[in-house]
Order: structure tokens, then sequence, then C-alpha cells
């Protein structure tokens, strides 16, 4: 029993001082004997349960487990770092929303939705922030780059997968299914 | 009345341009200087054509699903005009969007055989568009406000001290050796060969031979060579000379027949 104890202890201090979202495999590494998933999955929801009534919470996103400021919280820890984080522009924001839901699409995939051409910096921004990354080729004449979006996004977004993503306007794809004009919008509601 | 509509559905005019005599001022005075980035502003407040006809439609409360063409058409038109004076380059897009437009406009006042399929609204591919934009572009502005880890989501990392010991690797006096012979080997890689250039001059040779037949008019080919005492590139260079000294015609080449002697001597000069 003491030894569970103490299992339970070396997995909050790794979770408590690592930079990443540890997965359980992550975890699993920090046993030299072998231990089951089933075990630390276990333990994961009691060291859940133990600090459901403290000032942080173990949550699960797309790469794994992280201890992280219950909300409350966000506003007061917001003032210690009182410089701005530079909020993108609406090009870039438009750009990631298409690939986080259109996902994977091309370069022209995004200029066809948007109506104008893609300033490379743009990408740029997405790619070099690790949010957005290059999965493939489509297979058509050029064979443009396909792009989806980084576990990293989901992470930084506090998302386990893209499921999680808000949803999309109701009334906009109502009208959408109304003029039955979209096919792909129709199977991203499936999902 | 078009212009009308146009002034004012225009979002500069309600937010930033100044009142006088309690009048809003709907155009800019002529003979104002305006310096041409401040208007781009203006231009960079939409994303882009699509977004521009989504302000229009929203603004005038236009079923998205039943666009009067003509209207829309003329009030985007109105826009991009004034755009278009002031940077043509940032235009490009919303030009192209106003050919689509008329094109659109144009082939719905063209008879045609009875449809009855909405699919064949001339607006149908326009109407896709405008709504997946409209979609992409709500959804960028929800992503922009979810918390994001720095910005509302905020990740606990605790300080460790990582204690690390060093431990020294074990070395043999053979392996120091090893090293050793490996570093002088190395040496021997790096030397240098010295490359002497020896001087041997054409120019040089052709005055050496020149003078030998100033003293004696005429001289055996196999005089200028001693192939015993002299090297070769020396022996290469005094035949090379000769060749040289030959095409300049400062000495003639002589020869009876074949196989018999070679003579030199001066040309005439």
């Amino acid at each position: 029993m003491a030894q569970v104890e103490k299992l339970k202890e070396v997995i909050e201090v790794a979770l408590l001082t690592s930079s990443q979202p540890l997965a359980i495999e992550d975890l699993s590494r920090l046993f030299t004997d072998k231990t089951d998933r089933s075990t630390i999955r276990m333990l994961l929801d009691e060291i859940k349960n133990d600090w459901q009534d403290k000032s942080m919470n173990l949550v699960q996103v797309a790469s794994g487990f992280r201890f992280q400021a219950k909300v409350d919280f966000t506003e007061f820890l917001m003032r210690l770092t009182p410089d701005r984080i530079p909020s993108y522009s609406r090009a870039v924001m438009e750009v990631l929303a298409i690939i986080a839901y259109r996902q994977p699409v091309t370069r022209s995939d995004i200029e066809k939705i948007r109506g104008v051409s893609l300033n490379s910096n743009t990408l740029r921004q997405l790619i070099e922030r690790e949010w957005v990354d290059i999965i493939g080729q489509k297979e058509v004449p050029g064979r443009p780059s396909l792009y989806a979006t980084t576990k990293y996004f989901l992470n930084d977004f506090g998302l386990k997968s893209l499921s999680e993503l808000p949803e999309l306007n109701n009334t906009l794809e109502q009208e959408i299914s109304d003029t039955n004009i979209d096919k792909n919008v129709e199977e991203n509601q499936e999902n | 009345m078009a212009i009308d509509r146009v002034a004012s559905g225009m979002r500069p005019t309600e937010k930033s341009l100044p009142k006088i005599y309690g009048e809003n001022i709907d155009a800019l005075p002529q003979d104002l200087y305006i310096p041409p980035d401040a208007l781009e502003i203006y231009l960079d407040s939409f994303e882009g054509p699509l977004d521009l006809l989504i302000y229009l439609i929203r603004k005038n409360n236009i079923d998205i699903l039943d666009i009067p063409m003509a209207n829309l058409t003329n009030q985007y038109i109105n826009y991009v005009e004034k755009m278009k004076a002031i940077k043509f380059e940032l235009a490009a897009d919303y030009l192209l969007m106003s050919a689509m437009l008329i094109e659109i406009k144009s082939r719905m006042l063209l008879p045609k055989p009875i449809l009855e399929d909405d699919e064949d609204d001339p607006r149908a591919e326009l109407v896709k568009k405008l709504i997946e934009y409209e979609l992409m572009k709500d959804a960028a502005e929800n992503l922009n406000a979810l918390p994001k880890v720095g910005n509302g989501i905020m990740i606990a990392q605790s300080y460790f001290e990582k204690t690390t010991e060093i431990s020294y690797p074990d070395v043999s006096i053979d392996e120091l050796f090893e090293a050793w012979k490996n570093v002088l080997k190395r040496v021997k890689q790096f030397e240098q060969h010295q490359i002497n250039r020896s001087e041997l001059s054409v120019r040089e040779h052709m005055t050496i031979i020149l003078r030998k037949l100033n003293e004696k008019d005429l001289l055996e080919f196999s005089n200028f060579f001693d192939s015993e005492k002299e090297p070769i590139p020396k022996l290469v260079v005094c035949f090379l000379a000769i060749l040289e000294l030959t095409k300049e015609g400062l000495i003639k080449i002589n020869q009876q027949s074949s196989s018999s002697p070679i003579y030199l001597q001066l040309g005439e000069v």
C-alpha cells in the first residue's frame, strides 16, 4: 500500500515539474520495473481527485496530462505578465480556423475559402508556432502541400482532440444544408 | 440612390469621419492632401472581397440565399472604385470579384430555358463561398476567444534541482598510446608538399638560341639539346622556344631530306 502511495507521489511530482504534458507512456518511464498503463491511469484518477479542491487541476490534453491553474485564478495570474501576449491578426486566425476545421487543406483551398491570395508570412507564423504543419502532398498536378493542425495546437488551446473545437455557427450551417451545397460540411457535422 | 446607400454602408463613415455642423462628412475633401497609406487602413479593415461582400450583405439585412445582385454589385463596385483609385495592386482580388458579380448578374439577365433546379441559379457558387467564408470567419473569432496556454490557461511548472554526478571514464595506458599514434598519423597527413616552381622561361631560351646562332651561322638541331645533362622540362622549353622563333620568322629550320640532320639558321631580318 505504501508503495502505491509512493508511485502516486512520483507521478504527481513528475507532472508538476514537467514543462510539457506527459503521456502515460512518458509516465511509465519513471519506473524501472514494469508498471502497466491501467495502474498509471488509476493513479492519475486518484491524483485528479486529490487536487479537486486545490488551486490546480490535473487535466488531459492532446499529448498527455498536465497541471494547470483553475480558471478562477487566471485573472490574477495574468497580472503577473502585464505585457500583453501579442495577438494574431485576423488573417492568421482565419487561416488557422480553416486549417483546424477543414484539414487537411492545401494553400489554394485556403485561398478559395477566403477569396484572397495568401501571404506566405501568414502560414509561416502558424508553422513557426508549431500549431500547423505539413502532413503530405495532395496527389494533383504540382503536388501541393497539405496542412493540418498539430498536437501542440490542441495542447495550447487546452483540447484533447479536434472534436472539442468550438462548434461552427449553427444558423450558418443550417443555411448551407438548406441549399445542400457543401457535402464536406455535413461530413464534418457527423464527426 | 445607390451611391447614398454605399456611403451610409461604409464602415469608416460611421466611426472615424468627423461631423461638421452636425452633418457627417461622407466624402473626403478633394483638395486636401491625403497620405497614401492612410486609406489603406480602410482596405485593411476587410480581409478580402468576400469579407466586404458579407459586410454589405449583413449591413443591409439581405437574405444571403436570395441576393439582389444588381443592388449588391452596385454597392460593391462603388466601394472598390474608391479603393482602386488609392492602391491598385491591393485591389486586385477585389476587382476579380467585381468581374464575377457582373458575370453573375448578366447570366441572370439572359433568357434561359425553363429551369426549376436551384442548382442552376448563377448565384449558387457565390452563396456557397460566402457562407463557407463567414463560417470560417466566425470560427476564427471563436478560436481567438478560446483561452490559450500563457493567455488564459496557466500551466504548472515547479522547479526541481537536477543533480548530475560527473563520472570520469577509465583510461588505460594502451589507449593513451593508441591515441598518440593516431595523432602522429594525422600530423603526417597534414604535412605539406612543397611545390617549387622552376623558373623556365620560353623567352629566355629564345634569347639563348638567338645568341648561339649569332655566333655560329648554322647549327645542328641536336646542338641545342643536351639530353644527358639537362632536365626534361628544360628540353621541352627549349623546343618550345625554337618553335616560337620559327613562328615569328626569326629563325629558319632546314632539312635536306628525311632523316638527314636538321639545321637552324637565323631568319632573314
